[in-house]
């Protein structure tokens, strides 16, 4: 199965059975992909005594720690076929994933992540604000998972300015001659969830006090990257739709969850409030006691995996995420497969015992 | 300016390119059509002939002529 051939689903419109089906062929193919074509690959599958024959779903397949990526350069193509780098978002001093791309993988990253966002913005483009600096993106042969997700996104904004200036200081005079050129029109936000709060509410808020309001209530606001850093500031997930459209009128806001590792196969939260798996990746949640599946509403932790990744074998992860299924194929939004939330990061020590769990296997 | 013009003028100014490098010019080909080009590109483009190009048509536009082929589609009307 190609990846084109799944393009042409619509990303929401498989029920468990068909999408099961659909995963566990192009998984195991990339499995053998991979395997051909990524010696560390080939010798990790060798060390757990892989037997593609006793792969009945995408469940049963192996998954690898997303740390790997951080101590190993994997990839599964010649390094002149590489198009572009991409890396984590590593605090200073820690070690950075680098996931390697060739054209087709970097193209179909793109791809998806039109078709999955489109289904929630509509798929004709709008002016856009981009709550960020433009800094972020200049190192061009390495991309950031900030830069990869405002270029990602940047695709759908017809005009296109950032909100901050490279010292995080918002553009009061630039926003409001953008809203004023664009009024009356359907505005994208995109950005951080963490920088939307410290850099852009909070002087949003300032600004109220001082008589200077903005209007952004025909804003649709698309936000990602985790809450863990909004949680010393003691920041709910309804504490930040609430004061968002209490300060500029915002009211259409979607959180998404995403990696770097496995860019394009974002998970967007729909208008109940659910993060969705798409047609072109899953999540599935395990008990760390023994990794099996844990049941609907169980909590355990999160793997991913991605119908995406050819030029790395990134296509079955196991994160450091704690997450819970709420439910599959029944959200009152209409949308086919798994919802789902995140609880949070894992604790250091448990990824510890994560990963060395699962280095005694080989 | 002639539309063809335009056109070349869109890929010489947002790659700093020579006018002998555009046939047979691919994405990912120079160092200046990565992913951050492209946009500039399709910016570039846009206000060149006035347009607003669809999603679809952004990401199938991977080669110089195919720019070509995308831009002379009915929704674009562009001649050359
Ligand atoms: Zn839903």
């Amino acid at each position: 199965m190609t990846f084109d051939e799944i393009l042409n689903i619509p990303p929401y419109s498989l029920g468990k059975t068909e999408k099961e089906k659909l995963l566990t062929e192009r998984l195991a193919e990339l499995n053998k992909l991979h395997q051909e074509n990524c010696p560390e690959y080939r010798r990790m599958m060798e060390a757990i005594d892989f037997d593609a024959q006793k792969i009945k779903s995408y469940a049963d397949l192996p998954y690898l720690p997303v740390r790997l990526f951080k101590e190993l350069e994997l990839k599964s193509v010649p390094q002149e076929d590489v198009v572009k780098t991409m890396t984590s978002s590593g605090t200073t001093g820690q070690a950075v994933s680098k996931i390697y791309l060739d054209r087709a993988t970097s193209s179909n990253q793109q791809k998806t992540m039109v078709k999955i966002v489109s289904d929630f913005t509509g798929s004709s483009r709008m002016p856009m604000i981009i709550i960020d600096c433009p800094s972020v993106v200049k190192n061009r042969a390495m991309f950031s998972a900030r830069g990869a997700g405002i270029l990602g996104f940047s695709i759908f904004g017809s005009k296109k300015i950032y909100a901050l200036d490279d010292d995080m200081k918002l553009d009061v005079e630039g926003v409001r001659n953008f809203l004023d050129q664009y009024q009356g029109q359907r505005i994208l936000l995109f950005g951080f969830t963490f920088m939307i709060w410290q850099h852009f509410y909070k002087e949003l808020l300032r600004l109220k006090e001082e008589g200077v309001t903005f209007d952004l209530s025909n804003g649709i606001l698309i936000h990602g990257g985790g809450w863990k850093k909004l949680i010393s500031e003691a920041v709910s997930h309804d504490e930040f739709h609430q004061k968002l459209k209490a300060v500029c009128g915002l009211e259409h806001i979607h959180d998404y969850y995403g990696m770097v590792e496995q860019t394009g196969c974002i998970y967007m939260e729909c208008e109940c409030g659910h993060l969705h798996a798409s047609i072109f990746s899953d999540v599935i949640v395990r008990r760390p006691i023994d990794f099996s599946e844990a049941d609907i509403g169980e909590p355990g932790i999160i793997q991913v995996v991605s119908t995406i990744p050819e030029s790395y074998p990134g296509h079955s992860l196991l994160t450091e995420d704690e997450g819970v299924i709420e439910g599959i194929d029944d959200c009152p939004c209409g949308r086919k497969g798994k919802y789902f939330k995140i609880n949070g990061r894992l604790k250091n020590a448990e990824i510890r015992g994560c990963s060395d769990t699962y280095a005694t296997k080989f | 300016m002639s539309n063809i013009e335009k056109y070349n003028n869109a890929f010489i100014e947002t790659f700093e390119i020579t006018e002998d490098q555009l046939a047979g010019l691919k994405y990912q080909d120079i160092a200046a059509w990565d992913s951050v080009g492209h946009m500039g590109l399709i910016a570039a483009l846009e206000d060149a002939f006035d347009i607003m190009m669809d999603t679809d048509d952004i990401i199938d536009l991977s080669s110089y002529e195919k720019g070509k082929e995308i831009l002379a589609k009915d929704e674009y009307g562009v001649e050359f």
